[in-house]
């Protein structure tokens, strides 16, 4: 155990935190108190006048198909990045961690989207998928595929999953790279004299070691679909076609913002807030208990 | 069963670092070798080039009749204790022993039956479903242990098993090996730069320096007639006593005037030339009797117990006298050593090579 610094002042522990606690007051606490309050109104469409209306606004939600159809767009999409995302990187981390020449030109390439903001990521997918001005999907009608996402659900849903997993693959590979780092050189080669192979040493010992990272990384990554995923899709589709592609935080906004209902869009943030406390509640409870090795 | 074989192995890092400049040795089928040096001195390198975790440069290594060059570290039919154990941390002990027999494809009831056998014998029977990390240092040391003799290889390799273990821990691990060793008759390399575990385990001693062998023999040669000064004072403890002398005649040297009778010495040296004179702290009495003596100037004693160290200075060199305890008393300010012409070693001062009779 190492030994901790003690502070004989009793105040100072105090002063120190305040900042952090602002913080998380005013940019937390405070809007998750008024989302909170704000579900349990009902205000007119001018902004003139509000009313208690107690459960009515989660009750209207679960009467929306269109809010059962968020929920499994955003179950396939999140899903689907994160495996995508997650695989991805795993597989690049692998091959970065051997002794490559250009390991490091390497490691920089493809830490760098990672800095690109999600609406720039957005648009410059669309700038090389959009059916008629796009520089790839010329090629892609060429074999014969009509390409169009801006018609086509899946298509659209395709060239979602696509550029949110571009964005996330930096983030996994850095986390998958320092994992496979920490894991002592010695045991891979006894795994090597014990006559494992490449691939089954990548099964049997390398992922196992693995797991905590990659438990951690799942949570991340769901939370980054669920929430970050917002400025792609809203230059992507814009939730289209025919809202197809509107995930539960698109639908937040959608509705909220385009549409005015401010007691459902603050309904539908507090179950969002909700499912996100369960998922990381789950994730600690996980990664302490069973992921330790 | 089978011998291991180095014929002027070279290993070449990038930027044309030699850390291993052509060695040449063999080690006979059944016998305990150990490789001693300090580090950097290409022990491990050479260790690891036996048991392909590095290419090799140059040379060849046979282990049986079969050169190993190009042949990968599972088909060498080796097994390799490592300094940190390198233990599968999120494997049971049972499953630590049974995956090299596992991916072998060796029957389950075999398996079984080898690492119970394994895990009677090292005693760590009780701790088959532990996880490493709820294990001692001892413990898992064993459970390496276990894991190298389940999978009953040609060769087992040592790189520094005992160097993270406390001192207690090592001198009882050290007979064990040792024991086990026997017991199997395995041929074994074990790589250490700790020249007391090199000395009681091992059957032919290898003494290394700057990627070189220094020496090769059984401990008592290697102590008792170091082929160079650096083997002189690396093995034993305290180290060989170093002394600036001069060629007086033959059999005869001088050191800072007082003679010296010599045992061991080359013919046809040129008296007055320099020399170096080496004597071990246990081998020199201090008395009167014999005709050669050297007075030594005492500064401090260091008492070990069943022993004194007397540090001092012989004709202005650093010198150390081993006594027992009570033989001298502590407060001595000077000594008068007898030295017996027979423990005395002499050493070229450019080539460091020892000057004794030529065999």
């Amino acid at each position: 155990m190492e030994k901790r610094a003690l502070f004989s002042n009793k105040l100072l522990p105090y002063m120190l935190l305040v900042p952090q606690l602002i913080i998380t007051l005013v940019f937390f606490y405070w809007p998750a108190s008024q989302a909170l309050w704000q579900s349990f109104l009902l205000e007119d469409a001018f902004g003139l006048s509000s009313e208690f209306v107690g459960f009515e606004n989660y009750r209207t939600l679960f009467q929306q198909p269109e809010y059962y159809r968020a929920m499994v767009t955003t179950a396939i999409f999140s899903s689907a990045v994160a495996v995508l995302a997650l695989s991805c990187a795993l597989l690049l981390a692998t091959q970065a961690d051997k002794k490559l020449k250009a390991a490091q030109a390497f490691k920089t390439f493809l830490i760098w989207p990672y800095a690109v903001a999600p609406a720039i990521a957005g648009v410059l997918w669309i700038f090389m998928f959009h059916p008629t001005l796009g520089t790839l999907a010329r090629p892609i009608k060429a074999t014969g595929v009509d390409w169009n996402p801006m018609l086509n659900a899946n298509h659209a849903m395709l060239l979602l999953i696509l550029s949110a997993t571009w964005k996330q693959i930096s983030y996994n590979f850095l986390f998958f790279l320092a994992g496979l780092q920490a894991i002592p050189k010695s045991v891979i080669e006894a795994a090597a004299i014990d006559g494992s192979g490449p691939i089954r040493r990548f099964w049997t010992i390398v992922f196992p070691l693995l797991s905590p990272t990659t438990f951690f990384l799942i949570v991340v990554n769901i939370v980054y679909v669920f929430f970050d995923t917002f400025g792609i899709i809203d230059a992507v589709t814009g939730g289209g076609p025919a809202g197809r592609t509107t995930t539960l935080v698109y639908k937040v906004y959608a509705d909220g913002r385009l549409g005015g209902d401010l007691g459902g869009s603050a309904a539908q943030s507090v179950i969002l807030m909700v499912i996100v406390i369960a998922l990381t509640a789950v994730q600690f409870k996980f990664v302490e208990r069973r992921v330790q090795y | 069963m089978a011998g291991v074989t180095l014929d002027t192995v070279r290993k070449v890092y990038a930027g044309n670092v030699e850390a291993v400049k052509g060695v040449s040795l063999g080690i006979e089928d059944g016998s305990f070798c150990v490789l001693v040096g300090p580090s950097g001195c290409g022990k491990s390198t050479l260790l690891r080039m036996i048991a392909g975790l590095e290419t090799i440069s140059g040379g060849a290594i046979k282990i049986g009749d079969r050169v190993v060059n190009e042949v990968e570290p599972a088909d060498r039919d080796i097994a390799m204790v490592f300094q940190n154990y390198a233990l599968y941390p999120h494997m049971s002990v049972y499953d630590n022993m049974a995956y090299g027999l596992k991916n072998r494809g060796t029957p389950k009831d075999e398996i079984e039956k080898r690492v119970k056998e394994a895990a009677r014998i090292l005693a760590i029977e009780p701790f088959l479903d532990r996880k490493p990390r709820a294990l001692s240092g001892g413990q898992r040391q064993r459970v390496a242990m276990g894991r190298a003799i389940v999978r009953k290889p040609q060769v087992f390799l040592f790189d520094e098993p005992l160097s993270n273990l406390d001192a207690k821990l090592r001198v009882q691990m050290r007979v064990e090996i040792k024991r086990l060793q026997r017991a199997l008759g395995v041929t074994s390399v074990y790589v250490t730069h700790d020249q007391v575990e090199a000395m009681t385990l091992s059957d032919k001693l290898v003494v290394m320096s700057g990627g070189q062998i220094e020496q090769v023999g059984t401990p008592a040669d290697v102590y008792r007639r170091p082929e160079t000064r650096f083997v002189a004072t690396f093995i034993g403890s305290p180290p060989m006593n170093i002394l600036p002398g001069k060629v007086e005649g033959p059999g005869r040297v001088s050191v800072g005037g007082q003679m010296v009778n010599v045992t061991d010495m080359r013919e046809g040296l040129a008296p007055g030339s320099a020399i170096e004179v080496g004597l071990r702290p246990e081998d020199v009495q201090a008395g009167t009797t014999g005709n050669s003596t050297l007075t030594m100037d005492v500064d401090f004693v260091e008492e070990l117990g069943a022993t004194q160290l007397f540090h001092g200075k012989v004709a202005g060199a650093e010198f150390v006298v081993q006594a027992s305890t009570g033989q001298l008393a502590a407060d001595t300010r000077s000594l008068t050593l007898a030295v017996d012409p027979q423990n005395v070693h002499l050493f070229d001062p450019q080539t460091t090579k020892r000057l004794g009779r030529q065999i």
